[in-house]
């Protein structure tokens, strides 16, 4: 009797297991990373740079060469390998802290350099690693280990939309956000980072996913309510789209 | 640009020399932004990389001009980047992933008055920083200090061939004087650039397995593995690295002890003096680090002491480890980007006589 295999592990996803809490979306983004990388044949030609954050051990999961870069350098470093290895697929994986914090001014000039790397930008809207405490994307109100009586914007300002804010730059070619909340959102997401990987190839500049991901840890919630809280509370603030895609990433 | 022909002496500013030299060294990517008294070198390699298909970008800030430099030496080739003195301050946490890391590269600290923005004018006031960790945690830094341009020259080449066979960082301070000033020179030979990619080095992970460089160790045990396979290249560097010159130290009475361009105002000092009778020489300390203690403590027997430092007086310290208190260590220094002029210092050798 013939078998037809339907699913297995991806080639570029390890064999290991993760540090990750239950429930945490970082796992399926990781996974859809890895079967992206899978299906465009690019597993030994592909370099990714991991963050400083809960990310930061991306490289023991993803089967691809890793740097671990320094927090928030991630697309400086990742501009770096780039300049020198063009042929390779180069992509940064970096939270909310790192990138839209600590690494802001790395990641704009990467984007407006137009460097033909990916990001791969997951929001969650706390500091997970250091123990939940208030992130640049943290939602008005929200409480946080740190803001203990929820984010006062009057004192602790407004949280960054980085799509939209990178969207604006003109290397930037491919600025999307999207959710990994549920099958249709998974799908959307892994078309999307086919496109950015397929954009960078191409040579037409800056692509970045944003992916609205989960704390259940930090937010205190269950992994089921932490799908509802996004749903209700984050997507409002951060609406899924396509915010920058250059009529040349159309023709992919 | 005139680059002269192999061999030939011409007349070259010290920051276009370094350039130069970096790509007659073989270096492939190069990552900088401006800051006086160094940027010259930015220019120069805006100019010549491209011209030969090499890699030049001009960063942001000196933080990610470390960490394109940090990118690149994972990438496997030869890098470097150029600043000054708040700017090295700015990459320090970059310098001490790359130690950790076990990358090679290339720093050029052309260093300028402080502390704070200070001013452009030559210093050395940042021997302390270079020489004992800038950065966190337990690394060293190789650094060698050159007195003149054709010896920046050569110190620029012999540091990416350091940094390739320890794949550590290799720092080159030099100070604004050496970066500014034009001397004649004759360049080293262009060497070939390699294609060929180190078995460690980040290039896809085709027909072997992932190469991973990280400096994240959260287990202890493993952290202290990682801390004592270090501590053994510093060890080997201590051994065989140690570079020093001595200028009519032998029958000196007085020896002055200076490194870079404090070396060669006080070469010309002791020359001074040697005309009134009085018998100085010179030890120049060329690798801060390794600090050259044993021959600074042979040198230093039965003579007095001057160091001699554009600073508040840090070699200094250097220098009384190597004495270990049995002699008196005298010092003479000026600040915050002031140059000693040869008679300051013949005057201070003339006050310990």
């Amino acid at each position: 009797m013939s078998e037809k295999v339907v699913f297995q592990r991806p080639e570029a996803l390890c064999d290991v297991h993760t540090h990750y809490c239950p429930g945490c979306l970082h796992g399926v983004i990781h996974r859809v990373i890895a079967e992206v990388i899978d299906e465009l044949g690019i597993r030994e030609s592909t370099i990714g740079v991991a963050p400083v954050g809960c990310s930061v051990l991306a490289y023991n999961y993803l089967n691809v060469d890793f740097a671990e870069a320094a927090h928030g350098r991630a697309p400086a470093m990742a501009t770096g390998i780039k300049r020198v290895r063009p042929q390779a697929t180069v992509f940064t994986y970096q939270g909310d802290g790192d990138l839209a914090a600590i690494g802001t001014g790395e990641v704009i000039h990467a984007a407006t350099r137009g460097e033909n790397i990916t990001t791969i930008f997951v929001n969650n809207a706390v500091y997970g690693m250091t123990g939940g405490q208030m992130a640049p994307t943290t939602l008005p109100g929200q409480v946080t280990s740190s803001t203990p009586d929820g984010r006062d914007v009057e004192l602790a300002g407004y949280p960054i939309r980085v799509a939209e804010l990178l969207s604006a730059l003109s290397g930037s070619a491919y600025v999307v956000r999207r959710a990994a909340t549920n099958p249709g959102n998974i799908a959307k997401l892994k078309r999307a980072i086919t496109t950015a990987f397929k954009v960078q190839q191409a040579e037409l500049g800056y692509s970045l996913v944003e992916v609205i991901s989960n704390c259940p840890t930090n937010w205190g919630l269950t992994p089921k309510e932490s799908l509802s809280w996004i749903e209700d509370k984050m997507l409002p603030y951060y609406p899924l789209g396509d915010y920058k895609v250059l009529d040349a990433v159309r023709d992919l | 640009m005139s680059t002269g022909q192999s061999g030939e002496k011409i007349l070259m500013k010290g920051n276009e020399a370094i350039g130069e030299a970096a790509v007659r060294a073989g270096c492939q990517a190069y990552f900088g932004y401006p800051i006086t008294p160094q940027t010259e070198v930015l220019e120069y390699m805006s100019r010549r990389m491209p011209a030969l298909g090499r890699t030049f970008v001009q960063a942001e800030s000196e933080l990610a001009a470390i960490n394109m430099v940090y990118g690149a030496a994972c990438a496997g080739v030869r890098v470097m980047t150029t600043t000054s003195s708040p700017g090295f301050s700015l990459m320090q946490e970059g310098v001490s992933f790359i130690a950790c890391s076990e990358v090679p590269a290339v720093i050029v600290d052309i260093t300028r008055g402080g502390p704070g923005l200070g001013n452009i004018q030559p210093s050395q006031a940042d021997y302390l920083q270079v020489t004992k960790g800038g950065g966190h945690g337990d690394y060293e830094l190789i650094v060698l200090a050159p007195a003149t341009i054709q010896e920046t020259i050569d110190l620029v080449v012999l540091a990416f061939d350091l940094a390739d066979h320890y794949r550590q960082p290799v720092l080159i301070a030099a100070d604004g004087m050496i970066g500014q000033m034009m001397e004649p020179v004759v360049l080293p030979p262009m060497r070939q650039v390699s294609d060929a990619v180190p078995p460690w080095a980040l290039s896809g992970a085709k027909n072997r397995e992932k190469n991973i460089i990280t400096s994240l160790y959260l287990n202890a045990d493993r952290m202290e593995e990682v801390n004592l396979h270090l501590q053994e290249i510093f060890a080997r560097i201590r051994q065989a690295e140690v570079r020093y010159t001595t200028f009519l130290a032998a029958d000196a009475d007085v020896l002055l002890v200076a490194y870079g361009t404090s070396g060669r105002i006080a070469q010309t000092a002791a020359q001074i003096v040697r005309n009134t009778g009085i018998r100085a020489g010179v030890f120049r300390p060329i690798s801060l680090f390794p600090f050259p203690y044993e021959a600074l403590s042979e040198a230093a027997v039965g003579k007095t002491l001057l160091v001699v430092e554009m600073s508040a007086g840090q070699m200094v310290d250097d220098v009384r480890l190597a004495i270990h208190d049995r002699q008196p260590v005298h010092f003479f220094g000026r600040m915050g980007g002031q140059v000693p002029l040869p008679e300051d210092v013949v005057a201070e050798i003339k006050k310990l006589l």
